[in-house]
């Protein structure tokens, strides 16, 4: 059985790491465990830094370490324990899709300090809209993929130590040759890499390789090798394969103007940028843009999945206790607040020389803190109007009534919200009854206009209300999207539609994550306009059934 | 890291660079706020500007850097009575950090070892007089910006514990960065910030490849490339004690004062921060420009950075904050 290219990629990465693992800041491996990553992991000790493990709810006193009270008691004196980050390490972060985003930018900060830290963020998240944290996936050289490495195509990897060693040395000699950093910045460009962190990277790869590979210069297979490790799995945006002419000509121009260097001696040092298109293209996997566009529409909805996090004193995860008074509410940390008093138990027995036993005083109470998901709240906006109730008002029903169901499985909210003649009506306020709910459904009639906006402004309202109590809202709108109402209740269509995309804007504008179904005969383009305004997925069902309705919206609003 | 990149160095980016130099041309202007996309130099720039900012005048090893012995807090034993220069204090405020280290807390070492009640100041005594940055400051916990806007309202940090009552002054520049795809910002927060910048990274593909080509150099030979840039890292500190000698003595013409305040009306903002900053800012402008008096361009100039924040969401304008400044400055002064 053959290695596997992805298996290859995987192995240099780690020994580039290795090579310079402060420059290169780490991995993000994406991949289930599997024996194929324990395979890759098992090599971490080649990493020329103590291999230390994360975990993605770890506190701040792990990380930057604190008082260390039974030592200080015991010796008398103020003993602190080293924090993870104290000292250049590998990090390891499992389940590095489930770091809050306060753990990511910690680690990101510990990247930028030059302290010499590296992470593997081992990435188990299952779908593209769990993964890791931006900000630390832009600061990570190599990002990864072992899900479709079998065992077999994965031979046993033991990284040359004295090779590595002696790359690692030779690495600040590596020269660069000129141009290659216009060539790489150029290259970032047009495969819409925005952050000017990835060039940088590629850089100190190829250089990494170079040493690697005992050459004191960098040669343009390094940066070909460099480009296709680093900025393939970053691309956003593919090259023509075959570029028009006059894509390629400006850089061409522009190099005699600023004086660029690139063209000294032998042409051989000119990078052709067209070649390191070609091995980044080369990298990518067949249907990456079809994964590029479903990471995007993740991305839009995020946030309506699991509601959005929310930090209180009752329930959830623990978080770090606080100082704070009782009040009745929280509840008191006790180890925490002990902890705070016992270094000042001596100095309270002399002040107060009469009393026996413990000395707290209000400063030492510390309180539970708990993180918690806020509820989701689901407005429905289902129009009512004459033209929605001729084509299909029962079949949205329908769809309404499976949503419940599901809804009501996962504790969420709904509210019910409808549309027609010169303006809308909220049938329900939120509540996770689901009889009432049908009831208010089915007794819903139809006719009359169709005022779109005044169902979206509605639902604006409606969703930040529920904001204000702690939920999560995410609209769902079903329409045939004739607007023909204004909101003053003229019948202008022009306006009305106007005013619907307006409404629109606002609620993306408010991150009210949404969905549009259309409900039409057939789709409306008018109304896949609306949802681009309101960023959303926009659903065509021309001959929908209730059951394809709520797969739809199960899947667009990720469970 | 040893020495930060130097700020001279930092390519394009000109309106970060220039409300961190306005900031420090006059404090009063209170704080940036640096938005923006990842890999765009925010926190490069606010620590690069820590190595360029004037020393200042402060008494020999007191905790809170006071500018004179009879203003040394009561707490603090300070042997010294001489005055020394040194350096601006630029103090970062980790995200983790506990309530304890930014106001301060007993010393608990003293009162194991000693039984004595000792104050050690916290973050907020060793910025006071400088300035207090927090990187990813959207994420902050909310009980430490509430703190912080306490502490900012005032100017005064009080602390009590263990039946001592201890205040120092802290009056600090806070500047804040972060990346708005990962939180928003409080209001109440958000209104402290003097001037707010959007960063994005640079489009002009050459200006992308100077920022590759400055930071490699910098990473492989951080001396040399230092001592390259320290000229030009002194002739902006220069010119910022230029205008800071400069902005007593500038003239304000009263149309100036109601261009300020007619572009605040026109845009809604709340309160007066928003013209006391937006004149501020101007003064500063214009004393950095060497210029005799404001004008009206120093307004404009400085419009969207001291405004763009201060806008009320209007759910049917899908322009953004600074489309919408732009314009009302247009319609406002011409």
């Amino acid at each position: 059985m053959s290695t596997s290219p992805l298996w290859a990629r995987a192995t240099l990465a780690l020994r580039l790491l290795a090579v310079d693992p402060g420059g290169l800041a780490g991995i993000w491996l994406r991949a289930r465990p599997s024996p194929v990553r324990d395979r890759l992991l098992a090599a971490l000790p080649a990493l020329p830094l103590p291999v230390r493990r994360l975990h993605p709810s770890v506190g701040d006193e792990a990380l930057y370490g604190g008082v260390d009270l039974a030592a200080t008691l015991a010796a008398g004196a103020l003993r602190r324990s080293a924090g993870v980050l104290g000292r250049p390490a590998a990090l390891v972060l499992p389940m590095a899709e489930r770091a809050t985003p306060g753990l990511a930018a910690r680690l990101a900060l510990a990247l930028d300090s030059g302290a010499g830290h590296c992470l593997i963020a081992l990435d188990e998240g299952a779908g593209a809209d769990e993964a890791l944290a931006p900000a630390l996936a832009d600061r990570l050289a190599f990002h990864l993929d072992l899900g479709p490495v079998g065992l077999r195509e994965a031979p046993a990897f033991a990284p040359d130590a004295g090779a590595l060693a002696a790359a690692r040395a030779a690495l600040r000699a590596v020269s660069v040759p000129p141009g290659a950093m216009a060539d790489l910045a150029r290259v970032a460009a047009r495969l819409g890499i925005g952050s000017l962190r990835t060039p940088l990277l590629a850089l100190r790869a190829a250089r990494a390789l170079a040493a690697l590979d005992g050459r004191a210069r960098v040669a343009t297979a390094d940066l070909r090798q460099a480009v296709e490790l680093v900025y393939a799995p970053r691309a956003t945006e593919l090259p023509e394969p075959d570029p028009a002419p006059p894509d390629p000509a400006p850089p061409d121009q522009d190099r005699p103007e600023t004086g660029d260097d690139g063209r000294t001696g032998a042409g051989d040092l000119r990078l052709p940028e067209e070649l390191l298109l070609e091995a980044v293209a080369a990298a990518l996997p067949a249907d990456a843009l079809a994964r590029l566009a479903a990471a995007r529409a993740a991305r839009g909805a995020r946030g309506s999945g699991a509601g959005a996090v929310q930090k209180g004193n009752r329930r959830g995860r623990p978080l770090p206790s606080r100082m704070g008074r009782i009040d009745g509410q929280a509840r008191i940390d006790l180890v925490g607040t002990l902890r705070a008093a016992a270094p000042w138990q001596g100095v309270r027995r002399r002040e107060r020389p009469g009393r026996d036993g413990l000395q707290v005083r209000p400063d030492d109470i510390r309180l539970k803190r708990f993180e918690d998901r806020s509820d989701r709240l689901l407005v429905f906006v289902v129009d009512a109007s004459g033209s929605a109730a001729l084509a299909r008002l029962g079949e949205a029903k329908g769809a309404v009534e499976l949503l419940l169901a599901e809804a009501y499985a996962r504790r969420d909210h709904v509210a019910l919200i409808a549309f027609r003649g010169t303006g809308a009506e909220l049938l329900l306020p939120p509540t996770r009854s689901l009889v009432q709910t049908k009831r208010r459904l089915a007794g819903l009639p139809g006719g009359g206009g169709t005022p779109l906006a005044a169902g979206l402004r509605a639902a604006l309202d409606l969703s930040l209300q529920a904001r204000g109590r702690g939920m999560s809202p995410a609209v769902i709108l079903l329409t045939d999207g004739r607007a023909n109402i204004a909101l003053d209740g003229r019948a202008d269509r022009a306006a009305a539609a106007a005013e619907a995309l307006g409404l629109a804007r606002g609620l993306r504008a408010r991150g009210i994550p949404g969905l549009v179904i259309d409900t039409g005969a057939r789709p409306e383009r008018a109304l896949a306009t609306l949802a681009g305004a309101l960023d959303a997925p926009y659903l065509p069902l021309p001959r929908a059934d209730a059951r394809r309705l709520s797969a739809a919206v199960a899947a667009a609003l990720g469970d | 890291m040893t020495q930060p990149f130097p700020f001279a160095a930092i390519v394009g980016q000109d309106e970060m660079k220039r409300a961190l130099i306005l900031t420090a041309i006059d404090p009063r202007i209170g704080g940036v706020l640096v938005f923006g996309d990842r890999g765009t130099g925010k926190s490069t720039a606010v620590r690069a500007l820590a190595a360029l900012l004037p020393p200042i005048r402060a008494v020999e090893g007191c905790p809170v850097n006071s500018p004179r012995p009879e203003d040394i807090p009561d707490w603090a034993q300070v042997p010294s009575r001489r005055i020394v220069s040194r350096p601006t204090p630029v103090i970062d405020l980790p995200l983790g950090v506990t309530e304890d280290r930014v106001v301060g807390a007993l010393d608990i070492e003293r009162a194991l070892t000693r039984g004595e009640k000792a104050f050690e100041p916290g973050l907020l005594a060793r910025a006071n007089r400088g300035y207090l940055y927090i990187d990813e400051v959207n994420l902050l916990e909310d009980h430490i910006v509430d703190l912080l806007l306490d502490v900012a309202a005032s100017g005064e940090n009080v602390v009590e514990r263990e039946g001592l009552s201890i205040r120092h002054p802290a009056r600090f520049v806070l500047v804040g960065s972060g990346n708005p795809e990962e939180g928003e910002l409080r209001p109440q927060l958000l209104d402290r910030f003097g001037l707010s910048v959007e960063v994005a990274s640079p489009k002009d593909i050459e200006a992308r490849i100077e920022v590759i080509r400055r930071r490699d150099a910098y990473e492989s030979d951080p001396e040399g490339f230092l001592r390259r840039w320290k000229r030009e890292d002194g002739r902006i500190r220069t010119r910022i004690l230029a205008a800071r000698a400069a902005l007593p003595a500038l003239a304000t013409p009263e149309a100036v004062l109601r261009d300020c305040a007619e572009l605040c009306v026109a845009l809604g903002s709340d309160g007066l921060r928003g013209e006391l900053t937006l004149l501020r800012a101007a003064r500063a402008l214009a004393a950095w420009e060497g210029a005799a008096e404001v004008a009206r361009a120093h307004v404009r100039t400085i419009a969207p950075s001291a405004l763009r924040h201060r806008l009320r969401r209007d759910p049917l304008d899908e322009a953004g904050s600074t489309v919408r400044v732009g314009r009302v400055v247009e319609e406002v002064l011409g």
